[in-house]
């Protein structure tokens, strides 16, 4: 298990490394961005520029550019957009909003998306199932922006429930900020929901049609006890790693809901950087973004190795 | 060995035919062969709710082919005064049914605001109130005496309730105007009238106080303050004139060269578009009609997808052919480009794309790349598994045996089998890059309004921006792009069923 572990994670090193580089050339192809005349900043800009080898060949500027980050956790500092900051503060700072959005709306989702997954599985085939499913599959296809611009309209103009957007400040944990983030929590919710409710039931079902529920009904288990004991431990093998999955994946947000709301997050950062042309920052959320998908894969990999020990033997050979 | 030596030297007449008549006793099938897609499409029209999102789907596909063509409409066409306006055709909000009458809700209009509706209607013709929603008193002390003031919450003809405006026309298109209003009989110039009286607002042309609010005389009539100062008049008026002008009202005043005169805004549009305005969705922040708009974004897209999804679908299906058919290093290889591919996030390669390339081959080709460069992924892993599946069967060996070349194996004896999976992968991959290509528009990280005139995203962008105004410009697009999701979606999962031979027989 441990060289298993230990091969993937120096494999997604490698990938990690290797988009980095791709990543890094292609933005440093780019014309760098023209300061606007008579900058305070200009002066910083360019010995940074000049220090960090614009001049050079482009794999020297990556040596460099990977050294700073490896030995000082340094990723240079805002072009335009926060002229002169270092970009690491600026990232950090963003990353509370999005990550505190995102964790709310999976809290919310587990509870909810298992239990209508469980419900509807054990009353498959009759109404309830139906219902369940075909909502699951609308609410998955509708993408969530919809559910942003539905929430918006009624919840928060017609009902008055909800701020328009979410309130500015740092005090993430204050009720008023809570209040402020529910709408965006509620449309990110959604699909999850929907998702884990279809990935519950698909698994229960199978699940509970095999050979070992019957045994266990015949040895003399209640029906809720070999649902419980058995079936649910066994539908976990997939569920459990979907979760993972989602937790990391929280991290990256979404880059509409957060325009949306108006949530200062990483999200809205990426989108600055990208209309400013801010390379070092949209450097950084490229890094950052490719970590996050990479890491999410990797925790589901392995997390199906840890749950299901037929998954680790497979991986052996 | 030995033993076989017994059947040596058999005398011929021990020979005998199993069958000697031409007659098969075996029956031959009655009924007719049903192919492959036959069966799938059998079972396909069995999955309700999948046939039902076809429908849809072909009714959407129709709606984007046809209602670019249909509108009266072009994506260029932008009204400065009818904005976020909503929805109004003119002969079914005659009917009174409450839908398509451009009607807004006013709330709170005190009895001043209601006159001058009530002076638009009678200098018009066109009366703004469609119906009076409710009606609330208050009593409040108004210098020592208590008075009673009547708010009323009303529903009113958006179009209507433009009125009257102001224009600068050229000599030239005055006269024109002139020559429409004798042709048609409409109205669209209206007597000029002080702007000490006005005050700016073109909707005055009564004895108003110094609020602004009209004063009627002893009857609750409006009473008229034309004016007849022949002195400023711009331009001479020769055409019809309103009831109740003897000669003596002028039509215009000099402005700078040019001249400026009250225009009814229904009737100028009429003149400058041919038609009373139709706006069968309402229009947008930028004036533009929304069904029209729809239409455009909705064709794109849809094409937009297609051609990234055949691009994708045939990359994908050759490399995971490549991929699955010779497996060993060159699989793992191409898997390994696979995985760097596929850890790009995607918004990182559009940026990238547009930043490169937009300038060298324009903004749509550039999105283009972006979608193929790691689309093609899923694809081609799907037809890898299936190559996997169907390379090491008998048939594949025999096929080989006879000398089959691996292009032959590969597209000729495997690939077929493979196609079911394809065509639903296809139906997937659509909605998928609808919503990217939306998202990626709303965000405004491509634009692609040059190109395409408009797109769902910016459509969308646009009406989230003007929500409290016009939900309906949120509220269409949204609709459209929800309902086109959810059809392909289901559809695609329909198709998949079909194909799926491992629900083959199953009905349940």
């Amino acid at each position: 298990m441990f060289k298993y572990i230990s091969q993937r994670i120096l494999y997604m090193l490698l990938v990690f490394l290797i988009i980095t580089c791709m990543c890094f050339i292609l933005i440093r192809m780019l014309p760098p961005t023209i300061l606007p005349p008579g900058d305070p900043h200009a002066a910083i800009i360019e010995a940074r520029r000049e220090a960090l080898g614009y001049n050079k060949p482009y794999m020297v500027q990556f040596g460099i550019f990977l050294k700073n980050v490896v030995t000082k956790f340094d990723w240079g500092v805002s072009d335009v957009l926060y002229s002169g900051q270092n970009v690491t503060d600026i990232f950090f700072s963003k990353v509370p909003a999005t990550v505190i959005v995102n964790f709310y709306s999976i809290i919310l989702s587990i509870p909810l998306g298992i239990g209508l997954g469980i419900f509807a599985a054990l009353k498959k085939n009759t109404w309830i199932d139906y219902t369940i499913s075909t909502l699951t599959m609308v609410v998955i296809s509708v993408p969530n922006f919809v559910y942003a611009f539905l929430i918006q309209y009624f919840l928060s103009y017609k009902l008055g429930w909800f701020p328009f957007l979410m309130k500015p400040g740092t005090d993430w944990f204050s009720p008023a900020m809570f209040v402020s983030m529910l709408p965006a929590v509620l449309s990110l919710s959604f699909s999850v929901i929907a998702g884990f409710t279809r990935t519950t039931r698909a698994e229960l079902t199978e699940v509970l049609t095999s050979e070992f529920m019957l045994l266990a009904r015949t040895k003399g288990l209640t029906k809720a006890q070999a649902t419980v004991r058995h079936a649910l431990k066994n539908c976990l093998v997939v569920v459990v790693p979907a979760i993972f999955g989602q937790f990391i994946g929280v991290l990256g947000g979404s880059l509409i809901i957060e325009k949306i709301f108006a949530i200062p997050g990483v999200g809205g950062l990426t989108l600055a950087a990208i209309n400013a042309q801010d390379y070092p920052i949209f450097m950084l959320v490229t890094c950052f973004y490719t970590a996050i998908g990479l890491a999410a894969s990797l925790v589901v990999d392995i997390s199906y190795g840890f749950i299901d020990p037929r998954i680790r033997m497979g991986s052996k050979k | 060995m030995m033993n076989n030596k017994e059947f040596e030297h058999i005398p011929q007449e021990k020979f005998k035919f199993v069958q000697m008549d031409a007659h098969l006793h075996d029956q031959k099938f009655e009924t007719k062969a049903r192919s492959f897609f036959a069966d799938a499409m059998l079972r396909f029209s069995k999955n309700k709710s999948s046939v039902v999102a076809a429908w849809i789907l072909l009714f959407l596909i129709i709606f984007a082919i046809v209602a670019p063509v249909i509108t009266p409409y072009q994506i260029t066409d932008k009204d400065k005064r009818y904005t976020n306006a909503p929805a109004y055709v003119h002969g079914i909000s005659k009917l009174g049914l409450g839908i398509m009458d451009g009607g807004v809700k006013r709330p709170s209009l005190n009895e001043a605001s209601v006159n001058a509706l009530k002076g638009i209607a009678q200098e018009t013709g066109y009366d703004p109130i469609i119906k009076v929603l409710g009606t609330t008193s208050t009593t409040v002390k108004e210098r020592g005496q208590l008075v009673t003031k009547y708010y009323h919450t009303l529903n009113v003809n958006y179009y209507y309730e433009k009125g009257i405006v102001y224009s600068v026309f050229s000599h030239d298109e005055f006269e024109r105007i002139q020559a429409w209003q004798d042709e048609t009989g409409i109205q669209v110039i209206y007597p000029y009238v002080d702007e000490a009286i006005a005050d700016g607002n073109a909707n005055i042309w009564y004895e108003v106080d110094s609020k602004g609010a009209a004063k009627l005389d002893k009857d609750g009539n409006f009473v008229p303050v034309y004016s007849t100062n022949k002195a400023i008049e711009g331009s001479p008026y020769h055409s019809q004139r309103i009831p109740g002008d003897n000669g003596d009202y002028i039509y215009s005043v000099s402005k700078s060269g040019s001249v400026q005169c009250r225009v009814n805004y229904y009737n100028y549009y009429w003149y400058l578009n041919g038609h009373e305005p139709m706006y069968v969705f309402g229009t947008n922040t930028m004036g533009q009609d929304l069904f029209t708009a729809i239409g455009i974004g909705a064709r794109f897209s849809l094409l937009f997808a297609l051609v990234v999804s055949v691009i994708n679908l045939t990359i994908g299906a050759v490399y995971g052919a490549v991929q699955g058919y010779y497996g060993g290093w060159v699989d793992m290889f191409l898997d390994r480009i696979c995985d760097i591919l596929s850890g790009i996030p995607f918004i990182v390669v559009a940026t990238l794309f547009q930043l490169h390339l937009a300038q060298k081959v324009g903004i749509v080709p550039s999105f283009l790349f972006a979608f193929v460069l790691t689309g093609w992924i899923g694809m081609a892993a799907l037809t890898r598994k299936q190559f996997y599946r169907f390379k090491s069967q008998e048939f594949v060996m025999a096929a080989r045996t006879l000398g089959a070349s691996d292009s032959r194996l590969m597209f000729k004896h495997i690939f077929p089998n493979a196609i079911g999976t394809i065509i639903t992968s296809c139906a997937l991959i659509i909605p998928g890059t609808i919503n990217s290509e939306t998202s990626m528009t709303y965000l405004g990280i491509v634009n692609l309004t040059d190109f395409a005139g408009t797109t769902i995203g910016t459509l969308l962008s646009q009406g989230n921006a003007a929500v409290v105004q016009a939900p309906h410009a949120l509220f269409w697009p949204s609709l459209f792009i929800a309902l086109l999701m959810i059809c392909f979606n289901l559809f695609g999962n329909g198709l998949r069923d079909a194909f799926n031979p491992s629900t083959r027989g199953v009905e349940d």
